[in-house]
């Protein structure tokens, strides 16, 4: 523009042809129908439209010429991208500021163009088809009106808690006076979506629209048009004194609404999810009681200091390491929702899965939802039955949840064949086997597998620790192999770890992360190694806490002391869902790979357990017991009896609590860089997507990379000198590590 | 050349395949459900359209190979309607029968299956027709409630059986209905139609126009005396019955009055641009025209090739007609203009009107149907000139043999040679068939 500027200013004719169009608004435009000015919003850059610095200019100058025009009475906000009103606010405009005083301008520039909406003599309608979310959202409720159409894609929330955010742009003072305290908090805090059903039952929506079928035109157009034309009504019927704004409310919610404005009702409410909020963040995470204090300071002292602490605590928590973290992570996760190998040569149409196990059903399970053909396969009636069940009954539940109808679920469960023999293999695209972690198995099945499928079939193995170049070593075509690596369970993590080696093709390794993507997983892709990527960081880390129990910490203990850190879930629990079997095997097989390192605690004590049957939730007992109910859960008492026989003296200088969760922390940190440094990762990114994904890495630390950026190289490389002068070599930091430590401007994240 | 003496318009009879021939067909008044029928069960009406059919044809009692019926809500007690009503309608008990369902197109399966029988060299002489009661339908006991029942029958002892009664509870009384809605769908048919209507932009006042319409048709056509297949019916305790009792013709204003039925608060179609539950039955005689000729009857039109089609049934529920039209035409050889007489089942004016405004659209021809071009949509001067199932009612199960037999007494009437009916079906499912008019 600078260039049309110097032209604009040498010659007078084209300088009024460049005013024209620096007036012509890209990103909002409006159009009069009668008395009804429609106001349409569409990024031309994106697929969705987002409240960019340039979204507010246009959509400021639109509403000024709007409220202007004395023949318009009333107006429609609108947008025109199908499946989305508006995404939330501008994540890189936040990120473009330096300090919270910026970031706190950014909020009260927000609140101040919202506030002219709530207060605009002429009633706007907003007019919701997809998603409506943030900063949207807020601009949606500072509306006098909200029809939103019933549309699968439609989704209201306040997702800012996510990114250690705060809705800032009055979402936290019009939230609760709209759908109340408890509503508000339940939005706010978790940051889930709504749906349009339950958001018109909240009071969230005033009327929805259906979304239409084929007619003269598209169906997503003519709903959107369909939406325009009921939403225009809404408006008129406002001006009409037709349309009531406020809504009827039955007696309990009039009695609710009057229980809810005792002060002592909203101060048990308050202190209530104070509490819940500090259970589950272990006062980690700022954001949530800082949403509570915005609530509060406006419910309490009025909407000035509701404002005022909403736009001041945004950019506090925008300034956050936990924010940028999370911010990060949304990023990371939105890069590994792309495939950077390109499009597949051949889509997969018919997946083959081997093993009808927890894992195996589990990938049937999100193979099916998106309709491909998929058969599952194993050796046993029984084995089958059972991973048929557990499809049938993952799909049920989506039923009882209403989020699919029983005929939707019986025409997805028709996409799946069980059986015990390898027919219909010879239309396979893609096999997957997920039989038992041993290689003369897998070898027997590839062999087996290869004398059926067509030639440009994919073999992948889901294996956690097994490399696949063994595992191809047995192939007649080791270009087509590769190694899907999914969690447990398969239908709620999101992470896919794919493996390749020095002989998968682009091809392979192309389809294999766009199968991964359809089944909605954030994919990483990693080089081949003994427990590639994350099995390795996480073995590490188990044989530390091994050593922690050896040293007479309680499984309790140190559970908490891993989820004090962070984690979701304690070192002990995670040991025994994943399996204390499958961790000695796993410790065991990379004990042999990488040596002295993977050491610390003794394996025996886990083979000890394995041998009396301790082997995790799966068999009802392992450092817990492990009855009908999950919780409260208790310590196996013949655990101590073992732990006796292995017991190790701890040293006093390296084992308070914070030791303890450094020491687990570090192995864990330390091998990721490792991995880096040795190029089974590519970049950091999908380092730290794969660490916190998939391994449960703290969310508010951002993954492994981001945390020796923020914690500072130096200083880890610096308490891992100090365990490294106890414990030996386990802790020596690696040399991609110590580069940082000695630079500091080196960081992993920009 | 003999080709000159040729008419204008050819016969569609084709080498090979027989001919076959509507004889006649009749039916009983159609009622709102509610009224007049209300105490009579469905073999009641089928019954009497049955014996409406030898009155009017005077065909011997054994002269009829096969019977056939469609209904759509089954009498458990009468779940083969055809036969309990052939019983009771003085037919031989040596003649089978059979029942059928296909939602709204129930009778046109039965016509369509004695046209198959009759092709086959199976039948030549064989009574169709169709039969609904909405007065009385089965509502079950919940799931729950019926099963503790049925266990019930098995308990040996008091203390199992008691022990059974004590285990029901007040939500297991709560009794099941059958509803007008799809079961995959769990949507309602009405609030599809409106859904439909938005989808192609029908307005409310279209609808409204195209109600108004169909009842003024129908009333004159009732006052004309046209509606000649109509047979009286003395209800057993009331009075003789001999007209459709749902023929309202109202005005706009009256009608703008009425809120959305279905989809609130802005939808558009309402009870009266909707058509209504209805208690009717209907049959028809069809043959080979051989037989017809041999038992020295004057048929009244050739049934002609005929096409079944089925779509989405979430949002192309009400579609069929638009499905089904141009296929049935390309498989006689025929374009719409040459169409004469087009009778189409209204089950709601913004189905019709949609309809019309698909076929009359290249693009949804080539979108959605796969074809190059529109088929055009039929001249309302051709019509459902009698009015149609908006106003005269829609028996579901019988509307289909309403819609032939129209179409035969339109093209005499009119001297039309092709006549087309169309219709769409709960499923998503559609049919047409195209008739021609036998030569005076």
């Amino acid at each position: 523009s600078v260039a049309v500027k110097s032209l604009g200013s040498s010659e007078g004719l084209k300088s009024e042809k460049y005013m024209q169009t620096t007036f012509t608004w890209t990103h909002v435009n409006y159009e009069i129908k009668g008395d009804v000015a429609v106001i349409r919003i569409s990024d031309p850059n994106s697929k969705v439209n987002t409240l960019s610095l340039q979204m507010q200019k246009e959509m400021t100058e639109v509403m000024d010429e709007v409220m202007g025009n004395s023949a318009i009475k009333s107006v429609v906000l609108i947008s025109s991208k199908p499946g989305c009103f508006i995404a939330g606010a501008d994540i890189n405009m936040i990120q473009a500021c330096k300090s919270t005083e910026e970031v706190t301008r950014l909020s009260q520039e927000g609140q101040k163009i919202f506030e002219k909406i709530e207060k605009s003599p002429k009633p706007i309608v907003a007019a919701i088809n997809g998603s409506c979310l943030g900063g949207g959202l807020e601009f949606a409720i500072a509306c006098q009106y909200r029809v939103a159409t019933k549309s699968k894609k439609t989704a209201l929330g306040t997702p800012e808690v996510m990114l250690g955010l705060l809705p800032g742009a009055g979402g936290t003072q019009r939230l609760p006076k709209m759908i109340g305290l408890p509503n508000a908090f339940d939005m706010m805090l978790t940051g889930r979506n709504i749906r349009a059903d339950k958001a018109k039952k909240m009071g969230l929506v005033h009327q929805l629209v259906d979304t239409l079928g084929p007619g003269l035109k598209s169906p997503e157009e003519r709903t959107i048009e369909y939406l325009e034309e009921v939403a225009i009504d809404c408006a008129r019927g406002i001006v009409n004194k037709k349309l009531a704004l406020t809504k009827e409310m039955n007696m309990m919610q009039k009695i609710q609404d009057h229980v809810m404005s005792y002060s002592f009702v909203q101060n048990r409410i308050y202190s209530t999810v104070e509490k819940k909020v500090l259970k589950q963040t272990k006062g980690l995470y700022p954001a949530p009681m800082k949403i509570i204090e915005c609530v509060k300071a406006g419910m309490e002292q009025g909407p000035d200091a509701g404002y005022l602490a909403e736009s001041q605590n945004f950019g506090k928590l925008a300034m956050t390491p936990e924010s940028k973290a999370l911010v990060g992570l949304y990023h990371g996760q939105v890069a590994c929702k792309k495939n950077r190998f390109g499009v597949p040569e051949k889509e997969v149409k018919t997946l083959a899965i081997l093993g009808a196990g927890l894992i195996g059903a589990g990938i049937a399970q999100v193979t099916v939802e998106k309709s491909i053909n998929t058969i599952l396969k194993d050796i046993t009636e029984e084995a089958l039955n059972q991973g048929q069940h557990q499809v049938y009954k993952g799909l049920n539940d989506k039923t009882k949840k209403k989020s699919i109808t029983s005929f939707e679920r019986d025409s997805i469960l028709s996409n799946l064949t069980g059986q015990l023999d390898y027919s219909g293999f010879e239309k396979a695209d893609m096999v997957i086997e997920a039989v038992f972690e041993d290689l003369a198995i897998k070898h027997k099945v590839l062999k087996e597998v290869e004398a059926v499928i067509p030639p440009n079939c994919v073999f992948a193995s889901n294996t956690a620790a097994l490399a696949i170049k063994d595992i191809a070593a047995a192939s007649k075509r080791p270009e087509k192999v590769v190694g899907m690596h999914y969690f447990s369970p398969v239908d709620k993590m999101q992470l896919l770890e794919i493996i390749t080696t020095d002989k998968t093709s682009k091809d392979t390794t192309a389809s294999a992360v766009a199968l991964g993507l359809k089944q909605g997983k954030v994919v990483i892709v990693v080089g081949d190694g003994p427990g590639f990527y994350t099995t390795r960081c996480l073995a590490p880390m188990l044989a530390e806490a091994v050593r922690v129990l050896q040293e007479g910490v309680d499984p309790k203990k140190l559970d908490s002391l891993t989820t004090g850190f962070g984690f979701p879930v304690g070192a002990a629990t995670l040991a025994d869902e994943l399996g204390i079997d499958v961790a000695a095997h796993m410790a065991e097989n990379l004990g042999k790979a990488f040596g002295s390192r993977f050491g610390g605690g003794n394996l025996e004590l886990l083979k000890t357990m394995v041998a009396k049957g301790f082997k995790g939730r799966k068999s009802g007992k392992g450092f817990y017991i492990y009855q009908s109910e999950p919780k409260p859960k208790d310590i196996n008492p013949e655990l101590k009896e073992i732990v006796e026989s292995y017991k190790m003296m701890p040293n006093p200088a390296v084992s308070s609590d914070s030791d303890v969760q450094y020491r687990l922390i570090s192995r864990f940190v330390n091998e990721a860089v490792l991995c880096l440094q040795e190029g089974i990762l590519t970049n950091p990114v999908e380092g730290d997507i794969g660490a916190v994904f998939g391994l449960g890495f703290p969310p508010f630390l951002g993954g492994p990379f981001r945390f020796v950026d923020n914690f500072g190289a130096d200083k880890l490389v610096e308490k891992m000198k100090t365990f490294e002068e106890v414990f030996g070599n386990q802790f020596t930091p690696c040399q991609l590590l110590l580069d940082h430590a000695k630079d500091p401007s080196r960081k992993f994240h920009n | 050349r003999a080709e000159w003496a040729w008419p204008v318009k050819k016969t569609l009879s084709k080498t090979g395949v027989k001919n076959i021939v509507l004889v006649d067909g009749v039916r009983t008044p159609f009622l709102q459900s509610g009224t007049t029928y209300a105490d009579l069960m469905p073999h009641d009406l089928a019954r009497t359209a049955l014996q409406g059919l030898l009155n009017r044809t005077g065909i011997p009692k054994d002269a009829v190979d096969y019977i056939i019926y469609g209904t759509v809500i089954q009498e458990v007690k009468t779940s083969n309607v055809a036969r309990e009503a052939a019983l009771g309608a003085g037919f031989s008990d040596r003649i089978p029968a059979h029942t059928v369902t296909m939602a709204c197109i129930s009778s046109n399966q039965a016509m369509t299956t004695a046209v198959g029988m009759i092709a086959a060299g199976q039948c030549d002489a064989v009574v169709a027709g169709g039969v609904e009661f909405m007065s009385d339908v089965p509502i079950r006991h919940s799931r729950k409630m019926r099963k503790t029942m049925l266990s019930l029958n098995k308990a040996k002892t008091l203390g199992a059986r008691l022990a059974l009664l004590g285990s029901i509870r007040p939500a297991h009384l709560a009794p099941e209905l059958p509803a007008v809605a799809e079961f995959s769908t769990e949507e309602t048919m009405g609030h599809s139609a409106d859904r439909l209507a938005a989808a192609f932009g029908v307005s409310r006042r279209e609808q409204d126009e195209y109600a108004l319409r169909s009842h003024s048709l129908a009333k004159r056509a009732q006052d004309e005396g046209l509606l000649s297949d109509v047979v009286g019916f003395k209800v057993p305790g009331k009075d003789i019955v001999s007209k459709d009792n749902g023929i309202r013709p109202s005005s706009m204003e009256q009608m703008a009055k009425l809120k959305p039925a279905f989809v609130k608060p802005h939808g558009t179609v309402t009870a009266a641009n909707s058509s209504y539950l209805t208690d009717g039955a209907s049959a028809v005689l069809i043959m080979s025209e051989e037989k017809a000729l041999a038992l020295g009857y004057k048929p009244k039109a050739y049934l002609r090739d005929f096409v079944y089609v089925s779509q989405d049934p979430k949002d192309q529920l009400l579609l069929g007609p638009s499905y089904a039209t141009p296929k049935v035409l390309e498989r006689s050889g025929l374009k719409l203009a040459d169409i004469d007489v087009f009778e189409f089942h209204e089950a709601f004016a913004g189905q019709i009107l949609s309809n019309l405004k698909a076929m009359d659209s290249d693009w949804f021809a080539k979108t959605y149907m796969g074809r190059t071009s529109k088929v055009g949509s039929p001249p309302l001067d051709k019509f459902n000139l009698w009015g149609g199932s908006l106003s005269l009612g829609h028996p579901f199960g019988a509307t289909g043999c309403r819609l032939v037999t129209t179409v035969a007494h339109r093209l005499k009437k009119e001297g039309g040679q092709y006549g087309l009916v169309a219709a769409c079906a709960a499923g998503g499912q559609g049919h047409a068939m195209v008739i021609e008019a036998y030569p005076q």
